[in-house]
């Protein structure tokens, strides 16, 4: 066994995996990653079942460290910078952490979450089926609680396998699609209309519980109680002060506002991606669109071993050295030696 | 008049009844059943939705539905979370398409449900009042009676669990008496205790974790309708009938010990 220990690490970071599931009827929520194709694209790379228990990582910086054996690790998800002992790394590739080195991460750049995928996945007691941390509800191993520096994560000892990069098909653009329902009846076209017209942003307060809107006051035709029924992940929930929450993993599992629309579930992972403050739109989609794109997500989820690509440790280098350097953030891209980023000559491979 | 009918099936769902005449008019009456609305909650569930409001016979519609799905499993409804009007069915939209899952689901809440003969009873020990129940005396002031009437009526009541949700174990209970209606608090609590027992609007509570809430606090009950490492992890299923029962402070202190550590406290009664 070798240990994952935590060096820092920012808010809004914990263990999630696939949820749990079927306990919602007494009230216990899903929980479960907010970006399941990053989580399973990560899982994928270290040869891990798509969603087992990897750790989510906020928008803020991170570190961690082998101890006791090397640890090998696949990052996925909101792109950041990465580096091991200067060397820099890849999104979407693998990559083998010796026993005391340390890799560290940067703000994520243009999204919210990453996730750090762990070969052999991390060692935790099941609760109905799950690792993922739900802190209201005490639920979460091996700890119920966001992550903090100190904490240790059990985990396989590196098997030395080839690293891998996975090939993710580029992130859709445009509107967020929802479906309307299943109180869209609660609001008038004026109502409608403005929603769908105006331009929105995440509010900085928002959680894994929901992510409040900043935009247009969102008006009810009868008022803002209705009776509590069930909800979903990806919900959008219109409170008495007409400000939109999108309910995400941790939601509760009933609430009683008029919901006006549902985040299409092929969606909600690119949505849970929106940094906040970053402008965006919902555009309303049919049922059978949104089942088709959700058959397709699906599709996508179990191909992802099809996607793997092997590549040599010189092309990491320089993919991870022209991926820094193109994103305008040049620590990576440092030469060690002279203390200068490299000029694009440099890059070209030999 | 569909109302009364609704009642009337709800009776005859509530009495266990075997009769083969009673069994002759229940038959009757589920055909005459109005189907429920169809709402797409996204496009991995399925709200069926039996009334807008808190509505008890919808609630019976709503539990029977559960039932059915329960005994003869759709392919691809992954799980199901009744609600007072209302069941969440969550599905898997690979396995099975909104239309044809929303049909299905539609002659099912139409079907004649044998009535439950399964119906658990509990009995819940309640610390009222003081320390424990911190609005007992103003829901007495302001119903304009005294808190040992409150405490009363709120024993007297034959209550179901209509629904769990929000928290885990926070249980709704319907079938408070009409007395004991009160709107719920202008400004919710950020922080109520675990275990509290509380009314709002037509409802009583069963309220599991420490959290937020606007109902009115009548006591503490030791028991946890949701503890982790017990078995069963919950103690309540919607459908089941609970009463309350008084306890003095120092029994609810033995009592919150020995459920912490795992005991059940609370009584299930001979059905």
């Amino acid at each position: 066994m070798s240990k994952l220990v935590v060096t820092t690490i920012g808010p809004a970071s914990s263990v999630q995996d696939g949820g749990r599931h079927g306990a919602q009827r007494y009230g216990l929520t899903p929980s479960g990653a907010m970006d399941r194709l990053a989580l399973a694209a990560a899982n994928t790379l270290v040869g891990n079942a798509a969603f087992a228990a990897a750790i989510e990582i906020g928008p803020f910086g991170a570190a961690f460290t082998a101890r006791e054996g090397a640890v090998r690790l696949a990052l996925s998800g909101a792109p950041r910078n990465a580096d091991i002992a200067g060397r820099a790394i890849a999104s979407d590739t693998s990559m083998t952490l010796a026993d005391g080195e340390t890799l560290t991460l940067g703000f994520a750049r243009g999204g919210a979450f990453s996730y750090l995928a762990i070969e052999g996945g991390i060692a935790g007691e099941l609760m109905f089926g799950s690792l993922a941390v739900n802190a209201r509800a005490g639920l979460g191993s091996p700890y119920p609680r966001p992550l903090q520096a100190g904490d240790g994560l059990q985990t396989a000892t590196a098997s030395g396998a080839a690293e891998r990069r996975i090939d993710l098909p580029a992130m859709a653009e445009g509107p967020i699609r929802v479906v309307m329902g299943p109180q869209d009846d609660e609001f008038g076209d004026e109502a409608k209309t403005l929603f769908f017209d105006s331009e929105w942003k995440i509010s900085a307060t928002s959680d894994r519980m929901g992510y409040r809107l900043e935009g247009p006051v969102i008006k009810h035709l009868h008022g803002h109680n209705i009776v509590s029924d069930g909800t979903v992940n990806g919900s959008i929930q219109v409170p008495g002060n007409g400000a939109p929450i999108v309910l995400m993993p941790d939601r509760g599992t009933s609430g009683g506002y008029p919901k006006i629309a549902t985040v299409i579930s092929a969606d909600l992972g690119r949505f849970a991606q929106i940094p906040a403050g970053k402008g965006f739109r919902f555009k309303a989609v049919v049922m059978a669109e949104a089942q088709g794109e959700a058959r397709k997500f699906a599709e996508l989820l179990r191909t992802l071993p099809d996607r793997l690509r092997s590549i040599e440790s010189f092309d990491l280098n320089i993919e991870a050295l022209r991926d820094a350097n193109v994103a305008g953030s040049a620590v990576s891209a440092i030469d060690a030696r002279t203390w200068q980023a490299p000029s694009a000559d440099a890059l070209a491979p030999d | 008049m569909r109302i009364n009918l609704l009642n009337l099936l709800t009776h005859l769902l509530e009495t266990n009844s075997t009769s083969r005449q009673n069994r002759l008019v229940w038959r009757r009456m589920a055909a005459t059943l109005s189907p429920p609305r169809i709402l797409p909650s996204g496009d991995s569930a399925i709200t069926v939705e039996f009334s807008r409001n808190i509505d008890d016979a919808a609630n019976q519609r709503v539990l029977a539905l559960d039932r059915t799905l329960a005994d003869r499993p759709v392919p691809g409804v992954r799980e199901t979370v009744p609600t007072y009007r209302s069941l969440l069915v969550h599905y898997d939209p690979v396995e099975i398409d909104f239309d044809t899952l929303g049909e299905k689901l539609v002659a099912l809440a139409q079907l004649p449900v044998p009535p439950t003969t399964k119906t658990r009873r509990w009995r819940i020990p309640v610390v009222y009042g003081g320390e424990h129940g911190i609005d007992l005396e103003d829901v007495a002031r302001t119903l304009k009676t005294t808190p040992d009437d409150i405490v009363a009526r709120h024993v007297a009541g034959d209550y179901r669990v209509a629904m769990i949700g929000f928290t885990p174990g926070w249980s709704y209970l319907s079938g408070l008496e009409k007395f004991l209606h009160m709107p719920r608090r202008q400004n919710p609590r950020l922080l109520t205790p675990a275990g509290t027992i509380s009314i709002g609007g037509v409802q009583t509570g069963i309220q599991c974790l420490a959290g937020p809430s606007g109902w009115h606090l009548l006591g503490r009950t030791a028991v946890r309708t949701y503890l982790l490492h017990r078995d069963p992890t919950f103690l309540l299923e919607p459908g089941d009938r609970v009463k309350f029962f008084p306890v003095d402070a120092k029994t609810f202190a033995e009592q919150d010990r020995a459920a912490a550590g795992g005991e059940i406290v609370a009584e299930l009664m001979a059905s």
